[in-house]
């Protein structure tokens, strides 16, 4: 393709003089570069950076890093709320009839912490901020494909959040009706108040923020690769990126426009999502007739896909951190890939599996999808676990969390395969085994992997490092506190213990299990402040981190820690789907794989 | 751009598949209609991927054996830093609040939006700081 200049050129970015050859390699001796200490910007070949400073800096800006950043910096934020928010409602449970919280109150608080996770931490730490930060750089580009959509999409996401925050300041409290605002509960009837109104356009403004970065990834992805960065040549943490944003393209605007009829019913007059004039023709209801379990067909078709928006980018992060950590190159790279495009696929044919208790779909369908679905997952345990097989495994912190994600979504996973099976899910719907499995499987993902994430990236955002003892104690006391939360709401769920009650009956031996998951919460939450700590101490006596001090793989720790702007001043060659390794191990002994494996046969023209 | 186009082809060809099954099986119209739709948005991106493909033959990232030095040169436009994503983020903000606050946060959030898609353009025409 004929690199071509846009119609809404700014300025022309001009590729610096990529150097191909192995006598230079001028980056590797560059010193660490800090914020703060010294010039950390604008030498990108030559490229000074001019423009606002300080907070006009940050509202300006168009560099995915920076957008990254906020990003990450914001749902952090978030998750810290939504922690707090599920540590008061463990408190509420520790005794049957605890008055620390009101009904409406815990009703507003388990809203509010499944919103926040879900819609504001999960899902925007992912692709909103390890992937506009990573992405880019692992496919050699100079920034995402449309920066200033990009930028859009952060206020969209903060405002959006801000908004959902609102609720807890208006007349009436937050919205109360779940996380997945069930009609007819949510309608202005048994839901008034301007709480709820404000969840619902949070989420409208989110749902554009995940659009805009939806279509943004698949941009970068398709236009902006290096020469020779081909499609199976791009790390799986990109692909899962990939997959991601097309599952967000297929979710979002359904979620989106489900918002927007349901706010036409609550203040419109419209009868979408109620049964409201409905008139029973030969046991049919008319043809005009709204219809609250539409509500529930078009939330889960987003809800569904949603979970692997949640899943994806996490299994791209320890796919990345696995084969770092055992010296060896991923195992069944393209099996990888396509197990992401499998369970992607699979995903968006399954919404309906949450809805089996309504008699109203069908079971045999949604079941055997739903249970198709174990089948790439496992080729995905099975290829983790032969990356980590005769490696020369390094037990840092990040390669702790990945390892701890491989248990956490494993039982989340086999609890998942069981409620996949219609007489098993109409036994255990709505009660706490069901609870236990989602936090399981969620956990595993956005928290175990996406800490992963954050251990091993840091050097690279902030050019130094996380103290590894700290990150081991957060492992450690985190991963005590995961089971210890979670396997006794498997057990009171399945002793009849139903989700989203405030208050249980003393006399059913409830409470034992109640509070031994209460302590598990508390030292979940303990093992969060130890991060905090580890921020502080990273910040007052910084560690400088190099380039590539985990001698990792991809293309991302060739360039500098924190990257310049622009990311690249030059290139490695790109020969395999590590070219970092190959260029800084030239002499290193390698097993052909892939291509080379296997080469095309000469064909002998015949005499 | 082929294993980008048939990435994108093979999503509508799988959703045609499972939502063909899905309909007769169960004539329910929210879940075909949806199925029907993600088909879509499989088969036309994809065959726009595709036609391109057809045109252009492989580019620089497409060949596993071009050279970095191959891709010297400009390789896109990137707009320098802007005020205006931040403005029609606020001007967003302001009008969804007044969809529950009252209409009169309109009057404040709908000429952000214009000024900033104005300024959006215009910026684009003049150039910026990068």
């Amino acid at each position: 393709m004929r690199r071509q200049e846009v119609a809404f050129t700014v300025t022309d970015v001009i590729a610096p003089a990529r150097i191909e050859t192995e006598e230079e390699r001028p980056q590797l001796e560059l010193p660490p570069q800090i914020p703060g200490h010294g010039s950390g910007e604008g030498h990108a070949g030559g490229h000074e950076r001019h423009g606002p400073t300080g907070i006009l800096k940050w509202l300006t800006s168009t560099d995915h890093k920076v957008i990254g950043l906020s990003y990450m910096i914001t749902s952090l934020v978030m998750f810290y709320l939504a922690g707090i928010m599920a540590l008061l409602i463990r408190l509420q449970l520790s005794s049957p009839h605890s008055s620390l919280l009101t009904f409406g109150q815990y009703n507003q608080l388990f809203t509010m912490h499944g919103s926040l996770m879900l819609y504001l931490f999960a899902g925007p730490f992912a692709f909103g901020g390890l992937a506009n930060f990573i992405v880019p750089l692992q496919i050699g580009a100079p920034d995402m494909a449309f920066p200033r959509l990009n930028a859009l999409s952060y206020w969209l996401y903060l405002t959006g959040s801000i908004t959902m925050l609102i609720g807890f300041f208006v007349a009436g409290g937050a919205a109360s009706f779940g996380w997945v605002a069930y009609a007819p509960l949510s309608s202005a009837t048994s839901s008034p108040g301007a709480g709820g109104d404000l969840w619902i356009m949070a989420i409208a403004l989110t749902g554009f923020s995940a659009i805009f970065t939806g279509v943004n990834l698949v941009g970068t992805i398709f236009y902006l690769r290096a020469p020779g960065m081909t499609m199976f040549r791009m790390p799986i943490f990109t692909w899962n990126m990939l997959v991601t944003a097309i599952l967000i393209l297929i979710a979002f605007p359904v979620l989106t426009s489900a918002m927007v009829m349901l706010f036409c019913d609550r203040h419109f007059g419209t009868h979408i999502f109620t049964a409201v004039g409905c008139h029973l023709v030969n046991g049919a209801a008319t043809a005009s007739c709204g219809s609250p379990l539409l509500w529930q067909n078009l939330f889960w078709f987003f809800g569904h896909p949603e979970v692997y928006i949640l899943a994806l980018p996490f299994f791209g992060i320890v796919t990345e951190v696995f084969p770092v950590f055992s010296r060896k190159p991923v195992f069944g790279y393209k099996g990888m890939v396509f197990a992401t495009m499998a369970i992607a696929a699979l995903s968006t044919g399954v919404w309906a599996h949450h809805m089996f208790t309504t008699g109203a779909v069908l079971l045999p369908f949604f079941s055997f999808l739903s249970l198709l679905i174990a089948v790439p997952t496992g080729i995905k345990f099975f290829n983790w676990i032969g990356t980590l097989w005769h490696g020369q495994l390094q037990f840092t912190a990040a390669m702790l969390f990945s390892i701890g994600f491989l248990f956490a979504f494993l039982m989340g996973g086999v609890t998942g395969i069981m409620l996949a099976s219609p007489p098993i899910d109409f036994a255990v719907h709505d009660t706490y085994f069901v609870v236990a499995h989602f936090h399981q499987v969620l956990f595993g993902t956005a928290v175990f992997a996406g800490f992963a994430g954050v251990y091993y990236w840091y050097p690279k955002m902030f050019g130094r490092m996380l103290r590894e003892s700290l990150g081991k104690w957060h492992f450690w006391l985190m991963f005590v506190g995961f089971w210890v939360t979670f396997m006794p709401q498997y057990v009171v769920g399945l002793l009849g213990m139903p989700r989203r009650v405030a208050s249980y009956p003393s006399n059913l031996g409830w409470q034992s299990y109640n509070v031994v998951s209460t302590v598990g919460s508390f030292l979940i939450a303990l093992s969060f402040l130890l991060l905090l700590v580890n921020f502080v101490v990273s910040w007052r006596n910084p560690i400088p981190a190099g380039d590539n001090p985990w001698d990792a793989h991809t293309l991302e720790w060739f360039t500098t820690s924190p990257p310049p702007h622009h990311n690249y001043t030059h290139l490695p060659p790109i020969r395999s789907e590590r070219p970092t390794w190959d260029y800084n191990h030239p002499d290193a002994l390698t097993v052909p794989h892939g291509k080379a494996a296997h080469p095309k046969k000469e064909r002998v023209p015949v005499a | 751009m082929k294993i980008e186009a048939l990435f994108l082809l093979f999503l509508g060809v799988f959703f045609g598949v499972v939502g063909i099954v899905y309909w007769f099986w169960s004539y329910e119209d929210g879940g075909g209609m949806m199925l029907l739709g993600t088909s879509l948005l499989g088969f036309l991106p994809g065959s726009y991927y595709w036609f391109w493909h057809r045109r252009m033959g492989h580019r620089l990232e497409d060949r596993d054996d071009a050279s970095i030095a191959e891709g010297a040169g400009v390789i896109n436009s990137f707009p320098g830093s802007s005020i205006w994503p931040f403005v029609l983020g606020m001007g967003a903000f302001l009008t969804v609040l007044a969809l529950v606050f009252g209409m009169w946060l309109i009057f404040l959030g709908v000429p952000l939006i214009l000024t900033a898609l104005t300024g959006v353009t215009v910026e684009s025409r003049r150039g910026g700081h990068v």
